[in-house]
Protein backbone atom coordinates (compact mmCIF):
# COMPACT_ATOMS: atom_id res chain seq x y z
CA UNK A 1 0.00 0.00 0.00
CA UNK A 2 2.82 2.38 0.90
CA UNK A 3 6.28 1.88 -0.48
CA UNK A 4 9.15 4.10 0.57
CA UNK A 5 12.62 3.81 -0.95
CA UNK A 6 15.74 5.54 0.36
CA UNK A 7 13.80 8.55 1.61
CA UNK A 8 15.92 11.49 2.66
CA UNK A 9 14.89 14.87 3.96
CA UNK A 10 17.04 17.80 4.99
CA UNK A 11 16.05 21.10 6.50
CA UNK A 12 18.90 23.43 5.52
CA UNK A 13 22.04 21.60 6.68
CA UNK A 14 20.25 19.31 9.08
CA UNK A 15 19.39 15.87 7.72
CA UNK A 16 16.19 14.73 9.42
CA UNK A 17 15.59 11.51 7.50
CA UNK A 18 18.66 9.52 6.53
CA UNK A 19 17.53 6.98 3.99
CA UNK A 20 14.30 5.34 5.09
CA UNK A 21 13.05 2.14 3.45
CA UNK A 22 9.60 1.05 4.46
CA UNK A 23 6.84 -1.07 3.04
CA UNK A 24 3.36 -0.99 4.55
CA UNK A 25 0.97 -3.77 3.54
CA UNK A 26 -2.75 -3.33 3.00
CA UNK A 27 -4.69 -3.57 6.30
CA UNK A 28 -1.49 -3.28 8.28
CA UNK A 29 -1.35 -0.99 11.31
CA UNK A 30 2.13 0.43 11.69
CA UNK A 31 2.92 2.39 14.82
CA UNK A 32 5.91 4.72 14.72
CA UNK A 33 7.56 5.72 17.98
CA UNK A 34 10.76 7.51 18.85
CA UNK A 35 12.17 10.47 20.77
CA UNK A 36 11.13 13.97 19.78
CA UNK A 37 13.19 15.28 16.89
CA UNK A 38 13.82 11.75 15.66
CA UNK A 39 12.08 12.45 12.35
CA UNK A 40 9.01 10.30 12.92
CA UNK A 41 6.52 13.08 12.13
CA UNK A 42 8.55 14.14 9.10
CA UNK A 43 8.47 10.54 7.88
CA UNK A 44 4.70 10.44 8.21
CA UNK A 45 4.30 13.83 6.49
CA UNK A 46 6.39 12.61 3.58
CA UNK A 47 3.81 9.87 3.02
CA UNK A 48 1.38 12.48 1.63
CA UNK A 49 3.96 15.07 0.58
CA UNK A 50 3.04 17.68 3.16
CA UNK A 51 6.79 17.52 3.55
CA UNK A 52 8.67 17.29 0.29
CA UNK A 53 11.53 14.78 0.47
CA UNK A 54 15.00 15.86 -0.57
CA UNK A 55 15.43 12.55 -2.37
CA UNK A 56 13.94 9.09 -2.53
CA UNK A 57 10.69 7.62 -3.70
CA UNK A 58 7.26 7.33 -2.12
CA UNK A 59 4.55 5.23 -3.79
CA UNK A 60 1.06 5.08 -2.32
CA UNK A 61 -1.61 2.78 -3.74
CA UNK A 62 0.40 2.45 -6.93
CA UNK A 63 0.77 6.20 -7.45
CA UNK A 64 4.26 7.63 -7.25
CA UNK A 65 4.18 10.91 -5.37
CA UNK A 66 5.78 13.25 -7.88
CA UNK A 67 4.19 16.13 -9.68
CA UNK A 68 1.17 18.15 -8.58
CA UNK A 69 -1.44 15.99 -10.36
CA UNK A 70 -0.15 12.70 -8.94
CA UNK A 71 0.14 14.11 -5.46
CA UNK A 72 -3.43 15.45 -5.50
CA UNK A 73 -4.66 12.12 -6.85
CA UNK A 74 -2.84 10.15 -4.18
CA UNK A 75 -3.99 12.47 -1.40
CA UNK A 76 -7.59 11.55 -2.19
CA UNK A 77 -6.67 8.05 -1.02
CA UNK A 78 -4.67 9.13 2.03
CA UNK A 79 -6.54 10.45 5.04
CA UNK A 80 -4.58 12.49 7.55
CA UNK A 81 -5.30 13.33 11.17
CA UNK A 82 -3.25 16.08 12.78
CA UNK A 83 -2.09 16.71 16.30
CA UNK A 84 -3.92 20.05 16.38
CA UNK A 85 -7.06 18.73 14.60
CA UNK A 86 -7.00 21.53 11.98
CA UNK A 87 -10.75 21.60 11.59
CA UNK A 88 -12.14 24.51 9.59
CA UNK A 89 -13.47 26.88 12.27
CA UNK A 90 -15.76 28.84 9.94
CA UNK A 91 -17.75 25.76 8.93
CA UNK A 92 -20.11 23.52 10.87
CA UNK A 93 -19.05 20.00 11.73
CA UNK A 94 -21.18 18.70 8.86
CA UNK A 95 -19.69 21.17 6.37
CA UNK A 96 -16.19 20.24 7.53
CA UNK A 97 -16.89 16.65 6.59
CA UNK A 98 -18.77 17.20 3.32
CA UNK A 99 -16.52 19.84 1.73
CA UNK A 100 -13.78 17.66 0.26
CA UNK A 101 -16.04 14.83 -0.96
CA UNK A 102 -18.18 17.43 -2.78
CA UNK A 103 -15.32 19.48 -4.23
CA UNK A 104 -12.81 16.73 -4.92
CA UNK A 105 -14.85 13.59 -5.46
CA UNK A 106 -17.75 15.61 -6.96
CA UNK A 107 -20.31 13.79 -4.85
CA UNK A 108 -23.79 15.35 -4.51
CA UNK A 109 -24.60 17.30 -1.36
CA UNK A 110 -27.29 14.81 -0.31
CA UNK A 111 -24.98 11.85 -0.64
CA UNK A 112 -22.08 13.63 1.07
CA UNK A 113 -24.33 14.59 3.98
CA UNK A 114 -25.68 11.08 4.28
CA UNK A 115 -22.16 9.65 4.46
CA UNK A 116 -21.15 12.39 6.90
CA UNK A 117 -24.00 11.55 9.25
CA UNK A 118 -23.11 7.87 9.15
CA UNK A 119 -19.51 8.71 10.01
CA UNK A 120 -20.56 11.07 12.79
CA UNK A 121 -22.72 8.29 14.23
CA UNK A 122 -19.74 5.98 13.99
CA UNK A 123 -17.57 8.37 16.04
CA UNK A 124 -20.47 9.08 18.43
CA UNK A 125 -21.08 12.70 17.48
CA UNK A 126 -24.24 12.67 15.36
CA UNK A 127 -25.80 15.29 17.64
CA UNK A 128 -22.98 17.77 16.96
CA UNK A 129 -23.46 18.01 13.18
CA UNK A 130 -24.59 21.64 13.21
CA UNK A 131 -22.14 22.97 15.77
CA UNK A 132 -18.91 24.80 15.01
CA UNK A 133 -15.58 23.18 15.87
CA UNK A 134 -14.54 25.73 18.53
CA UNK A 135 -17.67 24.76 20.51
CA UNK A 136 -16.45 21.16 20.85
CA UNK A 137 -13.97 19.63 23.29
CA UNK A 138 -10.56 18.53 22.01
CA UNK A 139 -11.54 14.88 21.97
CA UNK A 140 -14.72 15.64 20.05
CA UNK A 141 -12.81 17.81 17.56
CA UNK A 142 -10.33 15.04 16.93
CA UNK A 143 -13.14 12.55 16.33
CA UNK A 144 -14.69 14.97 13.83
CA UNK A 145 -11.28 15.28 12.16
CA UNK A 146 -11.14 11.50 11.82
CA UNK A 147 -14.66 11.47 10.34
CA UNK A 148 -13.63 14.25 7.93
CA UNK A 149 -10.68 12.20 6.70
CA UNK A 150 -12.80 9.05 6.41
CA UNK A 151 -15.43 10.86 4.33
CA UNK A 152 -13.04 10.74 1.38
CA UNK A 153 -13.12 6.94 1.71
CA UNK A 154 -9.33 6.76 1.86
CA UNK A 155 -7.34 3.57 1.52
CA UNK A 156 -4.74 4.66 4.07
CA UNK A 157 -4.98 6.75 7.22
CA UNK A 158 -2.06 8.69 8.64
CA UNK A 159 -2.17 9.84 12.27
CA UNK A 160 0.33 12.45 13.43
CA UNK A 161 0.33 12.30 17.25
CA UNK A 162 -3.48 12.40 17.32
CA UNK A 163 -3.77 12.43 21.11
CA UNK A 164 -0.82 14.64 22.06
CA UNK A 165 -2.85 17.84 22.24
CA UNK A 166 -5.67 16.31 24.26
CA UNK A 167 -6.50 16.47 27.93
CA UNK A 168 -5.83 13.06 29.50
CA UNK A 169 -9.50 12.19 30.00
CA UNK A 170 -10.18 12.58 26.26
CA UNK A 171 -7.42 10.36 24.98
CA UNK A 172 -9.38 7.15 25.28
CA UNK A 173 -12.38 8.26 23.20
CA UNK A 174 -10.05 9.05 20.28
CA UNK A 175 -8.00 5.87 20.65
CA UNK A 176 -11.22 3.84 20.74
CA UNK A 177 -12.28 5.28 17.39
CA UNK A 178 -8.86 4.48 15.96
CA UNK A 179 -9.00 0.96 17.35
CA UNK A 180 -12.38 0.26 15.76
CA UNK A 181 -10.96 1.57 12.48
CA UNK A 182 -8.04 -0.84 12.75
CA UNK A 183 -10.46 -3.68 13.52
CA UNK A 184 -12.32 -2.88 10.31
CA UNK A 185 -9.14 -3.44 8.33
CA UNK A 186 -8.02 0.12 7.59
CA UNK A 187 -4.38 0.50 6.62
CA UNK A 188 -2.88 2.89 9.15
CA UNK A 189 0.40 4.60 9.96
CA UNK A 190 0.37 6.15 13.41
CA UNK A 191 2.93 8.36 15.11
CA UNK A 192 2.15 8.29 18.81
CA UNK A 193 3.43 8.31 22.36
CA UNK A 194 0.63 6.01 23.55
CA UNK A 195 2.64 2.86 24.24
CA UNK A 196 -0.30 0.82 25.55
CA UNK A 197 -2.23 1.55 22.37
CA UNK A 198 0.81 0.72 20.22
CA UNK A 199 1.15 -2.65 21.90
CA UNK A 200 -2.55 -3.47 21.69
CA UNK A 201 -3.48 -2.23 18.22
CA UNK A 202 -0.27 -2.20 16.20
CA UNK A 203 0.68 -5.01 13.83
CA UNK A 204 4.17 -3.65 13.59
CA UNK A 205 6.14 -1.25 15.73
CA UNK A 206 8.80 1.00 14.25
CA UNK A 207 11.35 2.64 16.48
CA UNK A 208 12.84 5.69 14.77
CA UNK A 209 15.80 7.67 16.03
CA UNK A 210 18.02 10.26 14.36
CA UNK A 211 16.31 9.84 11.02
CA UNK A 212 16.65 6.08 10.76
CA UNK A 213 14.52 3.05 11.52
CA UNK A 214 16.50 1.51 14.35
CA UNK A 215 14.31 -1.46 15.06
CA UNK A 216 11.00 -2.92 13.95
CA UNK A 217 8.81 -5.92 14.56
CA UNK A 218 5.63 -7.06 16.29
CA UNK A 219 5.01 -4.58 19.12
CA UNK A 220 5.12 -7.24 21.80
CA UNK A 221 8.59 -8.43 20.70
CA UNK A 222 10.02 -4.95 20.44
CA UNK A 223 8.60 -3.84 23.78
CA UNK A 224 9.57 -7.00 25.68
CA UNK A 225 12.86 -7.83 23.98
CA UNK A 226 14.37 -4.76 22.33
CA UNK A 227 17.55 -5.75 20.51
CA UNK A 228 19.13 -2.37 19.89
CA UNK A 229 20.81 -0.31 22.60
CA UNK A 230 19.04 2.87 21.51
CA UNK A 231 15.64 1.20 21.73
CA UNK A 232 16.45 -0.05 25.22
CA UNK A 233 17.62 3.41 26.25
CA UNK A 234 14.40 4.98 24.91
CA UNK A 235 12.18 2.50 26.73
CA UNK A 236 14.17 2.93 29.93
CA UNK A 237 13.26 6.62 29.84
CA UNK A 238 9.57 6.30 29.12
CA UNK A 239 8.31 3.02 30.55
CA UNK B 1 -13.37 88.68 10.64
CA UNK B 2 -16.94 87.74 10.05
CA UNK B 3 -18.49 84.34 9.53
CA UNK B 4 -21.21 84.31 6.89
CA UNK B 5 -23.56 81.61 8.11
CA UNK B 6 -26.00 82.21 5.26
CA UNK B 7 -23.30 81.25 2.79
CA UNK B 8 -22.88 77.91 4.56
CA UNK B 9 -26.62 77.24 4.35
CA UNK B 10 -26.85 78.34 0.72
CA UNK B 11 -23.88 76.27 -0.37
CA UNK B 12 -24.78 73.19 1.61
CA UNK B 13 -27.02 71.49 -0.98
CA UNK B 14 -24.31 71.89 -3.64
CA UNK B 15 -21.64 70.56 -1.30
CA UNK B 16 -23.83 67.59 -0.41
CA UNK B 17 -24.19 66.77 -4.07
CA UNK B 18 -20.39 66.81 -4.26
CA UNK B 19 -20.25 64.57 -1.18
CA UNK B 20 -22.55 62.13 -2.95
CA UNK B 21 -20.11 61.99 -5.85
CA UNK B 22 -17.21 61.54 -3.43
CA UNK B 23 -19.03 58.55 -1.92
CA UNK B 24 -19.70 57.16 -5.38
CA UNK B 25 -16.05 57.40 -6.46
CA UNK B 26 -14.88 55.95 -3.18
CA UNK B 27 -17.30 53.02 -3.26
CA UNK B 28 -16.49 52.15 -6.86
CA UNK B 29 -12.75 52.53 -6.26
CA UNK B 30 -12.90 50.38 -3.13
CA UNK B 31 -14.83 47.75 -5.10
CA UNK B 32 -12.22 47.79 -7.85
CA UNK B 33 -9.44 47.90 -5.25
CA UNK B 34 -10.86 44.88 -3.41
CA UNK B 35 -11.01 42.76 -6.55
CA UNK B 36 -7.51 43.78 -7.65
CA UNK B 37 -6.21 43.51 -4.10
CA UNK B 38 -7.55 40.02 -3.55
CA UNK B 39 -5.91 38.64 -6.66
CA UNK B 40 -2.66 40.57 -6.26
CA UNK B 41 -2.52 39.66 -2.56
CA UNK B 42 -2.93 35.96 -3.34
CA UNK B 43 -0.45 36.22 -6.24
CA UNK B 44 1.99 37.79 -3.78
CA UNK B 45 2.15 34.55 -1.77
CA UNK B 46 1.65 32.02 -4.58
CA UNK B 47 4.29 29.46 -5.42
CA UNK B 48 4.55 30.69 -9.00
CA UNK B 49 7.62 32.92 -8.95
CA UNK B 50 6.83 35.18 -11.95
CA UNK B 51 3.35 35.82 -10.54
CA UNK B 52 4.81 36.66 -7.15
CA UNK B 53 7.33 39.04 -8.68
CA UNK B 54 4.72 40.74 -10.84
CA UNK B 55 2.56 41.30 -7.76
CA UNK B 56 5.53 42.72 -5.86
CA UNK B 57 6.30 45.16 -8.70
CA UNK B 58 2.66 46.26 -8.81
CA UNK B 59 2.56 46.90 -5.09
CA UNK B 60 5.94 48.64 -4.99
CA UNK B 61 5.13 50.94 -7.89
CA UNK B 62 1.72 52.01 -6.64
CA UNK B 63 2.75 52.46 -3.04
CA UNK B 64 6.03 54.11 -3.99
CA UNK B 65 4.60 56.88 -6.15
CA UNK B 66 2.16 59.62 -5.12
CA UNK B 67 -1.51 59.08 -5.94
CA UNK B 68 -1.56 62.60 -7.41
CA UNK B 69 1.12 61.61 -9.92
CA UNK B 70 -0.78 58.42 -10.72
CA UNK B 71 -3.91 60.47 -11.42
CA UNK B 72 -1.89 62.73 -13.76
CA UNK B 73 -0.42 59.68 -15.49
CA UNK B 74 -3.83 58.22 -16.17
CA UNK B 75 -5.62 61.44 -17.06
CA UNK B 76 -2.90 63.30 -19.00
CA UNK B 77 -0.20 60.80 -20.01
CA UNK B 78 -2.29 57.76 -20.88
CA UNK B 79 -4.42 59.63 -23.49
CA UNK B 80 -1.19 60.51 -25.32
CA UNK B 81 -0.36 56.81 -25.53
CA UNK B 82 -3.87 55.75 -26.49
CA UNK B 83 -4.46 58.79 -28.68
CA UNK B 84 -7.86 59.10 -27.07
CA UNK B 85 -9.30 61.29 -24.35
CA UNK B 86 -9.97 59.63 -21.01
CA UNK B 87 -13.21 60.51 -19.24
CA UNK B 88 -12.47 62.20 -15.87
CA UNK B 89 -14.84 59.87 -14.04
CA UNK B 90 -13.20 56.77 -15.51
CA UNK B 91 -9.75 58.24 -14.84
CA UNK B 92 -10.66 59.03 -11.22
CA UNK B 93 -11.98 55.56 -10.46
CA UNK B 94 -9.19 53.78 -12.30
CA UNK B 95 -6.49 55.77 -10.53
CA UNK B 96 -8.04 55.40 -7.07
CA UNK B 97 -8.96 51.75 -7.67
CA UNK B 98 -5.59 50.49 -8.83
CA UNK B 99 -3.88 52.55 -6.14
CA UNK B 100 -6.15 51.13 -3.47
CA UNK B 101 -5.60 47.64 -4.95
CA UNK B 102 -1.96 47.78 -3.90
CA UNK B 103 -2.81 48.59 -0.29
CA UNK B 104 -5.64 46.05 -0.19
CA UNK B 105 -3.25 43.42 -1.60
CA UNK B 106 -0.95 43.90 1.36
CA UNK B 107 -3.92 43.73 3.74
CA UNK B 108 -5.03 40.49 2.11
CA UNK B 109 -1.54 39.03 2.21
CA UNK B 110 -1.23 39.75 5.92
CA UNK B 111 -4.74 38.40 6.55
CA UNK B 112 -4.00 35.17 4.73
CA UNK B 113 -0.61 34.70 6.36
CA UNK B 114 -2.25 35.11 9.76
CA UNK B 115 -4.28 31.93 9.17
CA UNK B 116 -2.73 28.90 10.86
CA UNK B 117 -0.77 26.91 8.28
CA UNK B 118 -2.45 23.75 9.52
CA UNK B 119 -5.56 24.93 7.65
CA UNK B 120 -3.77 24.77 4.31
CA UNK B 121 -2.28 21.40 5.24
CA UNK B 122 -5.70 20.03 6.21
CA UNK B 123 -7.22 21.19 2.92
CA UNK B 124 -4.37 19.81 0.85
CA UNK B 125 -4.31 16.50 2.73
CA UNK B 126 -7.97 16.03 1.75
CA UNK B 127 -6.98 16.16 -1.91
CA UNK B 128 -8.09 19.73 -2.56
CA UNK B 129 -5.89 21.85 -4.80
CA UNK B 130 -4.12 24.97 -3.59
CA UNK B 131 -6.71 27.15 -5.32
CA UNK B 132 -9.65 25.21 -3.83
CA UNK B 133 -8.14 25.39 -0.36
CA UNK B 134 -7.58 29.13 -0.75
CA UNK B 135 -11.11 29.68 -1.97
CA UNK B 136 -13.09 27.58 0.48
CA UNK B 137 -10.91 27.60 3.57
CA UNK B 138 -8.26 30.30 3.74
CA UNK B 139 -9.84 33.37 2.11
CA UNK B 140 -13.19 33.14 3.97
CA UNK B 141 -11.31 33.07 7.28
CA UNK B 142 -8.94 35.83 6.19
CA UNK B 143 -11.93 38.07 5.38
CA UNK B 144 -12.91 38.19 9.03
CA UNK B 145 -9.42 39.28 10.06
CA UNK B 146 -9.08 42.00 7.49
CA UNK B 147 -12.30 43.92 8.05
CA UNK B 148 -10.71 46.49 10.39
CA UNK B 149 -7.74 47.29 8.10
CA UNK B 150 -10.07 47.32 5.09
CA UNK B 151 -12.21 49.87 6.92
CA UNK B 152 -9.14 52.03 7.44
CA UNK B 153 -8.32 51.71 3.76
CA UNK B 154 -11.87 52.78 2.89
CA UNK B 155 -11.48 55.88 5.05
CA UNK B 156 -8.05 56.70 3.63
CA UNK B 157 -9.39 56.40 0.11
CA UNK B 158 -12.40 58.59 0.86
CA UNK B 159 -10.04 61.37 1.93
CA UNK B 160 -7.58 60.75 -0.91
CA UNK B 161 -10.39 60.96 -3.44
CA UNK B 162 -10.22 64.74 -2.90
CA UNK B 163 -7.11 64.60 -5.11
CA UNK B 164 -9.22 63.92 -8.20
CA UNK B 165 -10.41 67.53 -7.94
CA UNK B 166 -7.18 68.40 -9.80
CA UNK B 167 -8.51 66.87 -13.00
CA UNK B 168 -11.64 68.95 -12.69
CA UNK B 169 -13.83 66.15 -11.48
CA UNK B 170 -16.60 67.70 -9.40
CA UNK B 171 -16.54 65.83 -6.16
CA UNK B 172 -16.76 67.50 -2.74
CA UNK B 173 -13.41 69.31 -2.73
CA UNK B 174 -13.79 70.59 -6.29
CA UNK B 175 -17.32 71.82 -5.52
CA UNK B 176 -15.88 73.73 -2.59
CA UNK B 177 -13.20 75.33 -4.78
CA UNK B 178 -15.80 76.36 -7.35
CA UNK B 179 -18.09 77.94 -4.75
CA UNK B 180 -15.15 79.83 -3.25
CA UNK B 181 -14.13 81.11 -6.67
CA UNK B 182 -17.59 82.65 -6.92
CA UNK B 183 -18.14 83.85 -3.34
CA UNK B 184 -14.63 84.22 -1.80
CA UNK B 185 -15.98 82.44 1.30
CA UNK B 186 -12.85 80.40 2.02
CA UNK B 187 -13.44 80.10 5.75
CA UNK B 188 -17.09 79.08 5.53
CA UNK B 189 -16.73 76.68 2.63
CA UNK B 190 -13.51 74.90 3.65
CA UNK B 191 -14.90 74.45 7.16
CA UNK B 192 -18.12 73.02 5.72
CA UNK B 193 -16.15 70.73 3.42
CA UNK B 194 -14.03 69.53 6.35
CA UNK B 195 -17.11 68.83 8.48
CA UNK B 196 -18.76 66.83 5.68
CA UNK B 197 -15.60 64.70 5.23
CA UNK B 198 -15.45 64.18 8.98
CA UNK B 199 -19.07 63.03 9.17
CA UNK B 200 -18.48 60.57 6.32
CA UNK B 201 -15.31 59.06 7.79
CA UNK B 202 -16.87 58.78 11.25
CA UNK B 203 -19.87 57.01 9.75
CA UNK B 204 -17.61 54.49 8.01
CA UNK B 205 -15.55 53.79 11.11
CA UNK B 206 -18.74 53.19 13.12
CA UNK B 207 -20.05 50.87 10.42
CA UNK B 208 -16.79 48.89 10.41
CA UNK B 209 -16.82 48.62 14.20
CA UNK B 210 -20.37 47.30 14.02
CA UNK B 211 -19.51 44.73 11.35
CA UNK B 212 -16.48 43.63 13.33
CA UNK B 213 -18.65 43.04 16.37
CA UNK B 214 -21.25 41.14 14.37
CA UNK B 215 -18.62 38.89 12.82
CA UNK B 216 -16.99 38.22 16.16
CA UNK B 217 -20.19 36.85 17.63
CA UNK B 218 -21.04 34.70 14.61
Amino acid sequence: MIDIKDLRKSFKDHEVLKGINLHINPKEVVVIIGPSGSGKSTLLRCMNMLEEPTSGKVVVDGIELNGEANINKAREEIGMVFQRFNLFPHMTVLQNITLAPMKVRKISKEEAEKTAMELLTQVGLADKADEYPPQLSGGQQQRVAIARALAMKPKVMLFDEPTSALDPEMVKEVLDVMKSLADKGMTMAIVTHEMGFAREVGDRLLFVDEGQIIEQGPPKDVFDNPKEERTKLFFSKIL
Amino acid sequence: MSFNFDLVIQSFPLLLLGAGITIKITALSVGLGMIIGMFVGIARISHVTPLRMLAAVYIDFLRGTPLLVQIFLIYFALPLMLDQRVDPFVAAITACGINSGAYVAEIFRAGIQAIDKGQMEAGRSLGMTWVQTMRYIIVPQAFKNIIPPLGNEFIALLKDSSLVSVIGFEELTRRGQLIIARTYGSLEIWLSVAVIYLVMTLAISRLVAYMEKRLKTS
